[in-house]
């Protein structure tokens, strides 16, 4: 009995002391070793470095988010190759899988943040919040790749992403549609009992009031409501140019339907919400004319995307989407930040992040601001012959 | 106009709920909570059937009114008839039928899981007219005309019909039926499967009215069809159809006037109201409490 005790005590101390050497590995100085071998020669493109950084990634690969996941471990597989390919430096990409259960999500983390020189990911913001602290604490940097709530970023100054929140698309989105259709009269809808369309509204609101663009009507319904044809009438009423409605998937179909049902044959634009392809399946003719923003667009043409395309279908046998582009430009960024210092240590990819500007990805021309969100031009979309194609 | 209109047709489908509805209550003196399950069951089949099945909407609805009619037998069997004798029947049958609506959910979760399902786009042709410069489209006149033939066909069979003859018989006095040779429990079981049958219709042309079907679409009008009930005075079919009509408009002119979160307001003020002025509804009779 006492000798069971001595060694539980013995062990107990063990183990502190090799949590502190942890720690002391950990802080600043990249993966495990400590001895600053992440560190390398050269700069920019003439950057060498000696041994592989550690890049860790925790994505939902099974659990409700599993299809977002996939996408995004193709994506970030591919550009791994092509950076590998690059020379100079290599990455060695430890994937594990956070169920799309913010549980699995923090002890992914806790695992990923021993040895990564950086983490990229979780697959959802709701993940994220749970998640990201234990990285912000270890200090090592997060890239998140999907997460598009507000606050993100806040929780730390280790905390990145390059994905659009609302903010940054619904804006972008409202004046190419008032460009493209001269819109100058339109009613607002959105559905008043959900956090994440109400602030969508704002955005909206906010946007029109800017560019003085007339709201005959503002309309509210509930995110479980599916009929909309009084408040569509009320709409239609006010004869607008068009509808602008920041609405979950859920609504969109039904309203989408609708509308067009009641005769009103105006473009409807939509926050992220309408950003899926379910809209064209499901509303089928209905959705024709529906304009929504997204960071990424399949139809944009460009010398990178086009590669991405081809590349992507040539590896995975189908065309990528919105989350393997976002994936696959992380990566391109992370290789960025870590060139502007050649050093894969995390201090120095943290560093070299907030220095990224005007680079060059599938997404488009990207450039961290101060809040450590990426800034890029969304792409405006708009449904013609059932697919989503680009407003011009 | 056109909102005029909206209401007539919102009001025409919470009328088929309401008419199966209270169809059980007004022969059988049974409230039937399973019913609203039976309409979302229904619309989550007769989706699969015309998505997974190939076949068409005409087709699908018949097959979806005859699994409502099985359902209504299972639920009969299930929740009412083991209870029959006690003394606590109403309230017995009515907890019972609670439970087997919750088993029917979790049937439909498992089945189907969480997710909304739809009809496909093309399902039902939309063609619409201009009534007096508002749209009308074919879904709403053929949902508007199902609820006036139901209402209509089973008004006669209630009022004529030998079945309906021993339908009143046990309305009125199920010892005496029971006496004068009525078989209580084939009539029972007639009456719950007709009901469902016309709750399973209302679910299929519910989802496809509001192109959409999700597990909590019964809950959602299972109040409604309460109300309408009420309004309409309980167990009377043409106050069903007068109830929803006048339910739907109340509700449509709410979401107007006011704003679409006082929808469900409008129901029940205009609950309230009637009960206060109108206690029995506006086609029930006044019933005498015989002691």
């Amino acid at each position: 009995m006492k000798n069971a005790t001595k060694a539980l005590a013995l062990t107990g101390v063990l183990a502190l002391t090799l949590t502190a050497c942890g720690d002391d590995s950990g802080s600043g100085s990249g993966g495990g070793d400590g001895d600053g071998a992440l560190a390398g020669e050269g700069t920019g493109a003439d950057c060498t470095i000696e041994q592989p950084v550690p890049v860790g990634a925790a994505l939902s690969l099974t659990g409700a988010a599993a299809s977002y996941g996939e996408s995004q471990q193709k994506g970030l597989e591919l550009a791994a190759e092509e950076l590998d390919e690059v020379g100079g430096v290599t990455y060695e990409l430890t994937i594990e899988d956070d169920q799309t259960d913010a549980r699995q999500g923090i002890s992914v983390f806790e695992t990923l943040a021993e040895d990564s020189s950086i983490i990229i990911g979780p697959t959802l913001s709701n993940t994220a919040f749970q998640a990201q602290p234990v990285a912000q604490e270890a200090s090592v940097p997060v890239m998140a790749i999907s997460n598009t709530a507000a606050g993100i970023t806040e929780q730390g100054d280790y905390i990145f992403r390059n994905a659009l929140t609302e903010e940054q698309v619904i804006p972008q989105t409202v004046r190419a549609a008032v460009e493209a259709y001269d819109l100058e009269k339109v009613v607002v809808m959105y559905s008043n009992d959900d956090a994440f369309t109400e602030d969508g509204y704002k955005v909206f609101a906010a946007t029109l009031e800017e560019d003085g663009i007339e709201v005959a009507e503002t309309l509210t319904f509930s995110k479980a409501d599916t009929d909309f044809r009084a408040l569509l009438t009320e709409a239609a009423n006010a004869e607008p140019d068009a509808i602008m409605v920041s609405g979950l998937i859920e609504a969109a179909i039904p309203l989408v339907t609708q509308a067009r049902e009641l005769g009103l044959d105006v473009p409807i634009v939509g926050g992220n919400g309408f950003n899926n392809p379910q809209l064209m399946a499901e509303a089928g003719e209905a959705a024709e004319g529906v304009v929504v923003g997204a960071a990424w667009n399949s139809a944009s043409e460009g010398e990178l995307n086009n590669a991405f395309k081809a590349d992507f279908e040539e590896k995975y046998g189908h065309a990528p989407d919105q989350f393997a582009a976002q994936a696959h430009a992380a990566m391109h960024i992370i290789d960025e930040a870590v060139r502007v210092n050649c050093s894969g240590e995390r201090d120095d990819i943290k560093d070299g992040l907030g220095q990224i500007n005007e680079l060059d990805t599938v997404l488009g021309t990207i450039t961290i601001n101060s809040d450590r969100d990426a800034e890029h031009e969304a792409v405006v979309q708009v449904i013609e012959d059932g697919q989503f194609a680009v407003l011009d | 106009m056109q909102q005029i209109l909206n209401g007539v047709f919102l009001g025409s489908i919470y009328a088929l709920f309401a008419i199966g509805f209270t169809l059980v209550f007004g022969i059988l003196d049974r409230l039937n909570l399973a019913h609203p399950a039976v309409f979302a069951v229904a619309a989550f089949v007769g989706i699969e059937l015309v998505v997974s099945g190939g076949l068409s909407i005409w087709a699908a609805l018949p097959l979806a009114a005859i699994l409502g009619a099985l359902l209504g037998l299972v639920i009969e069997r299930v929740a009412f008839r083991p209870l029959k004798g006690r003394p606590d029947a109403h309230f017995g049958g009515l907890i019972a039928s609670i439970g087997l609506a919750g088993m029917f959910g979790a049937l439909l979760l498992w089945r189907y899981g969480p997710d909304t399902r739809r009809f496909p786009p093309d399902t039902f042709p939309s063609t619409s007219f201009d009534v007096f410069g508002a749209r009308v489209s074919l879904l709403q006149v053929v949902i508007l005309a199902v609820a006036i033939v139901l209402m209509v066909g089973l008004t006669w069979l209630v009022a004529k019909s030998r079945l309906g003859r021993a339908m009143r018989a046990i309305a009125e006095n199920p010892e005496a039926a029971t006496v004068l040779g009525v078989n209580v429990d084939r009539i029972t079981q007639v009456t719950f499967a007709l009901s469902s049958a016309l709750g399973a219709v209302a679910g299929v042309m519910f989802a496809m009215y509001v192109n959409s079907a999700q597990l909590e679409m019964g809950t959602a009008i299972e109040l409604k069809g309460l109300a309408v009930m009420i309004v309409g005075g309980m167990g009377s079919l043409p106050g069903a159809l007068v109830g929803g009509l006048i339910l739907g408009l109340s509700e449509v002119f709410a979401i107007a006037y006011i704003g679409a979160s006082w929808r469900d307001m409008a129901a029940f003020a205009l609950i309230f109201l009637l009960l206060v002025v109108r206690p029995q509804g506006l086609f029930g009779k006044k019933r005498v409490r015989e002691v």
